[in-house]
């Protein structure tokens, strides 16, 4: 069929009445870096919920790879090849790095799998190499409670690769990240681009400019544009539901 | 280089594991060649019952310490092994009989589901199959429809009941209130109370705990093990990883109720009876009580809680009969509030800590300063939570 690895038609969540996604369109193709941008509420978790199976569309429907995901529950849509990683980090915080790399890392999900298979040796050689990726060499083996927040993004961001999924669906993951961090964590997102389908969902209008090719506006639900950076920052109804506000949401 | 880390860890392993084989070895060789010789019959048998309370116990930690299910329905799982084994020797009898209780109530015919436990080793099989069948059934039920939490203990609560009136209700089929007493039974030939057959009934209780540590030990280490703990510090995340709780948690479940059949049947032949008493809900909640003294989330302090929580008990029992269940409800209270991680817990973090304190060391400091405690980032994490 087509190389669209993504395409949502039509797609409308609502919760009690309330439209949190509002009959909307959208597609990317194989191989894409997504930026999704759009104020506090404007449903950009809502979709990625609606993309992973944690919550049904009211109405319309999301394919992946041209099948459609109604219906199947979180852990098929993510065998099927879809990582997310979340808003605040979860990581499991009882387990070291080393371990919540080795759990995602795991191919066989299955319950005997998992209690007969130990990690095979490209598994290990695929966590040491991820843990140096994602700089946390040194603290691979104390507990993931330990680290810091934005230690914690960058493993949560680890695990997802560890799944090697073909879609990495990155929600804020600069958010409470300093400076340094953001500009590391946009660095591994764009590494990571050359080999796999990413959307990642910002505020951060800095870190947006940073990594973001193709940009998606959402609002009340709905895409409000799509276009380069340039584009959309130049789009008056962006300028007027978005991009004039910033300064007040970071004050 | 980066590998240090990673070769570091695969050393110190195998030198623990041996650390520990050897106390473990040690332990049980005393309990199991030295102790029939040195305590007062009495006092062996009793030991016998916690050993067997022991294992049980573990099945609790795997549930609740490892995979975070508060099961307040042990007593079904540890009552049913228990009637298995005790029907077996009720049947001991000659050729046509019926056993006693059933013949004072009138009953003609041997019910149909007494028939197999004729068979000893369909008895053997059975005492920790029903259980484990029971609460995978129970679970896969309570699992697939994502309870979890607190409606999970209440439901495994209800079931008690329900399995508390099965049992008691209908006279003839279980001797109701009464129970089944094992006292006077023959099991191969031998009088099951005489001191032969108690002392290899100890001697089976220490073999079956120590199968029992190994199996725990072997579940919760490994891939497996990380699993279980995954699922309780946020089973919701494990499905996006491509994971599904459900089978973890019905086999989990399942084993542990199979470990509580297992210590069910070894304690009634050591006690002497079973009946519905087993399935009231104080006794489910003691066997929690022991986990959470000895420390949930290891495995030799579910089993030192229970060995100290029941020699208390016994000891207390002996002086002042009524005030065992106050006492319980109070060393829940303290072990809450004061010892969260129970004994195992305290020797591991705070122990070291305090001592240090006394001998006016610092502190050994392990966090960094972290983001992870802001409490706008705690805020979130708890309100995003599904
Ligand atoms: N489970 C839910 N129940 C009710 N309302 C919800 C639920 N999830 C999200 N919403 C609402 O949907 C809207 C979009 O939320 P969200 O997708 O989280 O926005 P964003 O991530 O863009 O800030 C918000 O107004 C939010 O309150
Ligand atoms: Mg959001």
């Amino acid at each position: 069929m087509s190389d669209k690895i993504l395409e949502i038609e039509n797609v409308t969540v609502s919760f009690e009445g309330f439209k949190a996604l509002n009959q909307l369109n959208f597609s990317m193709d194989t191989g894409e870096l997504r930026v999704i941008i759009g104020p506090n509420g404007a449903g950009k978790t809502t979709f990625l919920d609606v993309i992973t199976g944690k919550v049904q569309p009211t109405t319309g429907r999301a394919l992946f790879k041209g099948k459609n995901l109604r219906s199947r529950s979180e852990h098929n849509i993510s065998r099927l090849g879809i990582g997310r990683k979340f808003q605040t980090p979860r990581v499991y915080l009882q387990l070291t790095p080393r371990e919540n790399l080795d759990l995602s890392c795991n191919r066989h999900k299955n319950v005997l799998a998992t209690l007969w298979g130990r990690p095979s040796g490209p598994e290990r050689r695929t966590v040491a190499g991820l843990l140096e990726t994602i700089g946390l060499t040194t603290k691979a083996d104390i507990p993931a409670a330990l680290l810091s927040h934005g230690e914690k993004q960058r493993l949560e961001i680890g695990m997802l690769v560890a799944q090697s999924p073909d879609l990495l669906l990155v929600d804020e993951p600069v958010a409470g990240l300093t400076d340094e961090e953001t500009e590391n964590v946009g660095n591994l997102l764009l590494t990571l681009a050359d080999s796999h389908s990413i959307i990642v969902i910002e505020h951060d209008m800095e870190f947006v400019r940073q990594i973001a090719r193709q940009v998606t506006v959402l609002h009340q639900g709905a895409v409000l544009c799509e276009g380069s950076m340039d584009e959309v920052q130049s789009n008056p109804q962006v300028i007027e539901v978005y991009l004039g506000q910033p300064e007040e949401d970071d004050g | 280089m980066t590998h240090t880390a990673a070769t570091n860890l695969p050393l110190a392993k195998p030198r623990k594991l041996l650390w520990e084989t050897g106390v473990i070895a040690v332990i049980t060789l005393i309990c199991a060649v030295l102790l029939p010789f040195v305590l007062p019959t009495f006092r062996l048998k009793f030991l016998g019952r916690f050993v067997a309370l022991a294992t049980a116990a573990l099945g609790i930690d795997l549930i609740w310490g490892y995979t975070g299910l508060l099961s307040l329905g042990h007593g079904i799982f540890f009552a049913l092994g228990g009637y298995s084994l005790a029907m077996h020797l009720k049947l001991q009898i000659p050729e046509g009989e019926l056993p006693n209780f059933m013949v004072n109530y009138g009953v003609a015919k041997l019910p149909w589901f007494w028939q197999p436990f004729h068979s000893f080793p369909f008895t053997l099989v059975a005492l920790f199959t029903i259980p484990a069948l029971v609460a995978a059934v129970l679970g896969y039920l309570v699992f697939r429809n994502r309870i979890r939490g607190v409606y999970f203990s209440i439901l495994t609560q209800a079931s008690l009941l329900v399995f508390f009136f099965f049992f008691k209700g209908p006279i003839e089929l279980f001797n109701g209130t009464n129970g089944l007493k094992t006292d006077k039974d023959l099991i191969f030939g031998v009088l099951a109370s005489s001191n032969q057959a108690q002392l290899v009934f100890y001697e089976l209780s220490i073999l079956c705990l120590l199968l029992a540590y190994i199996l725990c030990r072997w579940l919760t280490s490994g891939r497996f093990g990380r699993t279980l703990i995954a699922i309780r510090d946020d089973e919701n995340r494990m499905r996006f990883s491509g994971y599904n709780p459900t089978g973890f948690k019905v086999i989990v479940f399942a084993v542990s109720a199979a470990l509580a059949g297992v210590a069910g049947a070894l304690y009634t032949v050591q006690t002497g009876i079973i009946s519905p008493s087993t399935m009231e809900v104080p006794f489910s909640i003691e066997m929690v009580i022991w986990v959470a003294v000895g420390g949930r989330g290891t495995l030799i302090g579910a089993v030192l809680g229970t060995i100290l929580v029941s020699i208390a008990r016994t000891l207390l029992s002996e002086q002042f009969p009524e005030f065992w269940l106050f006492f319980q409800g109070g060393l829940f209270l303290i072990v809450v509030t004061v010892l969260p991680d129970g004994l195992m817990g305290w020797f591991k973090n705070e122990g070291p800590d305090q001592m240090r304190l006394l001998l006016g060391r610092p502190r050994k400091v392990m966090t960094y300063p972290s983001l992870a405690e802001d409490p706008e980032v705690e805020y979130e994490r708890q309100n995003l939570r599904n």
